[in-house]
């Protein structure tokens, strides 16, 4: 019934989403101890609201928003901070970031929470500052504060709500498994959303390599009242980005440099919405998630839910890591993922999945050899871009050749990669000019404002300048008057007067004496 | 008229000759004045270009100063902290080719932001009157400190201080601040070949 | 007589592309034809030249030199106006992009020794083209440079970012290059 556009491109990896069991959740249990970065968000850090040494119970508040586009941060189980300092975090960096480490008591003793009784009769900006109380991002891998997410209804008309359960890349199965289990939960979650948005259509995307995840999602949509559209779509990478979903299921395109909403749609993560839910049903704070570990390197590969803050080793022994047949721990899946220097660093609320493949399952990739211009690459881009034109400038560093070309509409998919017969890591150049280009844009701020700053000195010293030579001129021109005016008075002449009597008086006094 | 000249083809040839030269050259007087253009808009386009640090190590007196001189035929590799990037910018514009950067005016070097040791300040104002872009707060007397997000690195101020309190750190730069580099290129082409990669 | 001048501009633009073919004016083209803007700016100030110096030659030509019987002083009377037009042309240049003007500075005094102009004010002398044969013929000439130029300036711009070997990288493999476009436009003989 409901039509099904096709994107441009694409590619077919090989799934292996068997590998890690989907539709059965594990339970990681709790480490001895959490480490919590303060930025697990686009948007500023949150700010602290508690102090090394101090107790707190699970769903406690930590740490505050810090401005609009940021989220708060809670405990997600009872214990003591031990520490706020500079940690390893989840980054392709591999620099440290600002956490929270908190001792975990083994209690988990949690807050009183309480949320709406029924949501239906609560106004939009009730829900969501409840939702952002609960430090909701979104939890599909990018981070986006959901509650600003969700204020997009005030500045623009929306039609319709997407909830995103794809999952494209390969080894990913966390979104499935949440789908199979609590697909009650997404779809009230949605419902709740779309309440927000003021929408009217919602759309629960799922590709059609999930049938259990269709099946699931179809009966809670109809369990729940069938204001839910369920659509699958044939399964190919990249369908799961935002626009290329977009595209195949309204056949519209994100124009570009613009956003969802200014189609009018919004689109969240499965893991958001009962995530939503949880903050507006019953005001429990984000404090975990399901993570996919998976790759052959594991001995149980499988869906965890792990709380946030969990360190990865602490899953790695969950999941019986096996570090002799692994070279490289990703965090992420093996498109978009990076690669993590060490299995200190925690998981977060963007991180849905840790893959540790064996060598033969992802080999270290060849030596790049020259580009043969074959444009396989610009054949398999879903955003319709021409990757090698964008290689070459990248490797020129041409700015504005880049920009000419859209570089800011490459969602870093890697299917361009991943097609390259020369195996040119294509991706890792993109990022480096779009880094590059930010960087001289934030260089081209600062030094227009330097030089508006030194240009209002120059003014300043020159009006000091006029200033002084019109005061000095005032001055003389008035003791010129007075001059004319009347010799007599002239001070000079009096003071050498009274020095002079002083010196005759003096003469006469040591010539009497 | 026309009979006279053609009997005299030596004088026909001359008179045209003038005649083009003296048409042709009021023509042109006509249109320089016309078409008169006032200043040089480049200078302005190539001091967009230059990093505005006006700290002086081109030999120029500030940035602008450095632009009209480019704009009049002067060398564009005396920018250190321009850097490569910015000889390669102005080399753009300019049309010429790119250049190294002269090393007689300096090295390109990390950025850096001038720190105020408070303890060590006694108030003197001098460091104020040497920044270019005002980036010192302060008064006789009181306290001095820089302004990090204004200073522009430009070494100015570390001269004239009487009692040498002040430091160049090197710019913060967190995370927010990372960013990827460029791959690097691949100089082992011979790899796909077995044998090479063997012998290599 | 409409398609006569159209068969007179496609000659001149495309089967006897002055560049690419008679071999004329090979030294702005190699010159200007780094970046597209350039060229782009170049490929102007040749037309307007070019159609200019074109027309007005052949008035000089046909109401002072012939009636004077002065046929012989054609090549400095048209050098002569070639520089006038080309001086007058600089001087608008100047005023509405100094930019161009300080680019184009170099190659300006180029055009008036641009062989391809003088070129096309003595074939038409040679041709005994008419008045609007004139016209069209210099801005034939000046439009198929104008295309070589850019075409060759967009190739060009992909050349620098391309892997070049050291040996051929600049003039050299523009060289070729324009060996090769002129392999192609020579493939146009016989259109008209």
């Amino acid at each position: 019934m409901n039509t099904i556009f096709k994107i441009h491109g694409g590619i077919h990896p090989d799934e292996e989403k068997q590998l890690s069991n989907p539709g059965t959740v594990l339970d990681a249990g709790v480490p001895p101890s959490l480490i919590l970065p303060l930025s697990q968000h686009i948007g500023k850090p949150s700010s602290l609201c508690v102090a090394p040494g101090d107790y707190v119970l699970g769903g406690q508040l930590l740490a505050e928003a810090d401005g609009m586009v940021s989220v708060p941060l809670h405990a997600p189980t009872s214990g003591t901070v031990v520490a706020i300092e500079p940690m390893p975090v989840p980054h392709p960096s591999a620099m440290n970031n600002l956490c929270l480490e908190l001792e975990c008591d083994g209690e988990d003793h949690w807050i009183e929470y309480a949320g709406c009784e029924d949501w239906r009769v609560e106004t939009p900006d009730t829900l969501i500052s409840c939702i952002r109380a609960a430090g909701v991002a979104g939890m599909g891998g990018a981070g986006f504060p959901t509650a600003v997410k969700l204020m997009a209804r005030d500045r623009l008309p929306l039609q319709t709500l997407i909830i995103n359960g794809t999952e494209c890349e390969p080894y990913i199965t966390a979104d499935d498994t949440l789908m199979q289990v609590d697909a009650a939960g997404i779809v009230e979650g949605a419902q709740i959303l779309a309440h927000i948005l003021g929408v009217e259509e919602i759309l629960l995307a799922v590709e059609d390599n999930k049938p259990a995840a269709l099946d699931a999602m179809q009966k809670a949509a109809k369990a729940r009242g069938g204001d839910c559209n369920v659509m699958t779509f044939p399964t190919k990478y990249p369908s799961g980005g935002e626009k290329q979903l977009i595209e195949i299921l309204t056949g519209k395109q994100v124009p570009t440099g613009g956003l969802p909403a200014d189609l009018g749609i919004v689109c969240q993560n499965p893991g958001t919405a009962v995530a939503a839910r949880d903050a507006v049903c019953f005001g429990k704070p984000l404090t975990d998630r399901i993570v996919t570990l998976t790759g052959r390197a594991l001995a149980r590969p499988g869906n965890y839910r792990a709380r946030l803050g969990t360190p990865i080793e602490h899953l790695l022994t969950v999941a019986g890591f096996d570090p002799s047949q692994n070279r490289r721990l990703i965090h992420g899946g093996p498109m978009m993922g990076f690669a993590l220097e060490s299995s200190a660093v925690p998981i977060i609320k963007t991180t849905n999945c840790i893959l540790v493949p064996t060598e033969q399952e992802l080999p270290t990739p060849p030596d790049a050899q020259a580009c043969i211009r074959c444009g396989l690459c610009a054949e398999a881009c879903p955003a319709s871009l021409l990757p090698q034109q964008l290689y070459w400038y990248a490797r020129a560093k041409d700015q504005e050749q880049l920009e000419r070309h859209h570089l800011a509409d490459c969602i870093e998919c890697g299917a361009c990669s991943w097609v390259c017969p020369s195996h040119i890591p294509l991706v890792q150049y993109y990022r480096a000019a779009k880094g590059m280009i930010k960087e001289s844009k934030t260089e081209k701020i600062r030094s227009d404002r330097s030089r508006d700053r030194f240009e209002a000195r120059q003014e300043r010293l020159e009006r000091e300048t006029l200033a002084r030579e019109e005061q000095r001129a005032a001055r003389r021109a008035a003791a010129e008057q007075k001059a004319a005016a009347g010799g007599a008075d002239d001070p000079v002449a009096a003071a050498i007067a009274r020095a002079k009597a002083k010196k005759d008086s003096a003469g006469d006094e040591s010539a009497n004496s | 008229m026309l009979t006279l000249l053609q009997s005299y083809p030596l004088f026909a040839a001359l008179i045209a000759l003038l005649g083009l030269g003296l048409g042709f050259g009021a023509v042109l007087g006509y249109a320089s004045v016309r078409f008169r253009t006032e200043g040089n808009p480049l200078v302005d386009q190539i001091n967009q270009l230059l990093p505005q640090t006006q700290c002086g190590q081109c030999g120029h007196p500030g940035c602008k100063p450095y632009a009209t001189a480019i704009a009049e035929g002067g060398a564009i590799n005396k920018c250190p902290p321009g850097g490569q990037e910015t000889i390669d910018a102005l080399a753009d514009l300019l049309d010429v080719e790119p250049q190294a950067l002269d090393a007689e005016h300096g090295e390109e070097k990390e950025p850096n932001v001038a720190y105020i040791r408070e303890d060590e300040c006694i108030g003197c104002t001098k460091c104020i009157q040497a920044c270019p872009v005002d980036a010192i707060l302060g008064a006789a007397k009181l306290m001095h400190t820089v302004i990090a997000d204004e200073c522009t690195g430009c070494d100015l101020c570390v001269e004239p201080c009487p009692v040498d309190c002040i430091d160049m750190l090197p710019r913060k730069g967190g995370i927010e601040h990372w960013r990827w580099d460029l791959p690097e290129p691949n100089e082992n082409k011979s790899s796909i070949i077995a044998t090479d990669r063997a012998a290599a | 007589m409409l398609a006569d001048y159209a068969l007179l501009l496609a000659g001149t633009v495309l089967v006897n592309n002055f560049v690419l073919v008679q071999f004329l004016g090979l030294c702005p083209f190699m010159g200007v034809s780094n970046k597209l803007e350039t060229a782009m700016g170049m490929s102007a100030a040749t037309t307007f030249v070019l159609t200019l110096a074109s027309v007005c030659s052949y008035l000089t030509y046909t109401w002072l030199l012939v009636p004077l019987d002065l046929t012989y002083l054609r090549t400095i009377s048209f050098i002569l106006v070639i520089a006038v037009v080309v001086q007058f042309t600089e001087m608008v240049v100047r005023k509405s992009s100094p930019l161009l003007h300080r680019v184009l500075g170099v190659y300006l005094p180029l055009i008036t020794t641009n062989c391809a102009v003088l070129g096309v004010a003595l074939l038409n002398i040679n041709q005994a083209h008419n008045f609007t044969q004139s016209l069209l013929y210099g801005f034939g000439a000046a439009v198929g440079f104008s295309l070589v130029l850019v075409l060759f300036a967009a190739m060009r711009e992909r050349l620098t970012v391309a892997d070049v070997p050291e040996p051929f990288q600049g003039a050299a493999i523009g060289m070729i290059t324009a060996g090769l476009a002129s392999l192609a436009f020579m493939g146009f003989a016989g259109l008209v």
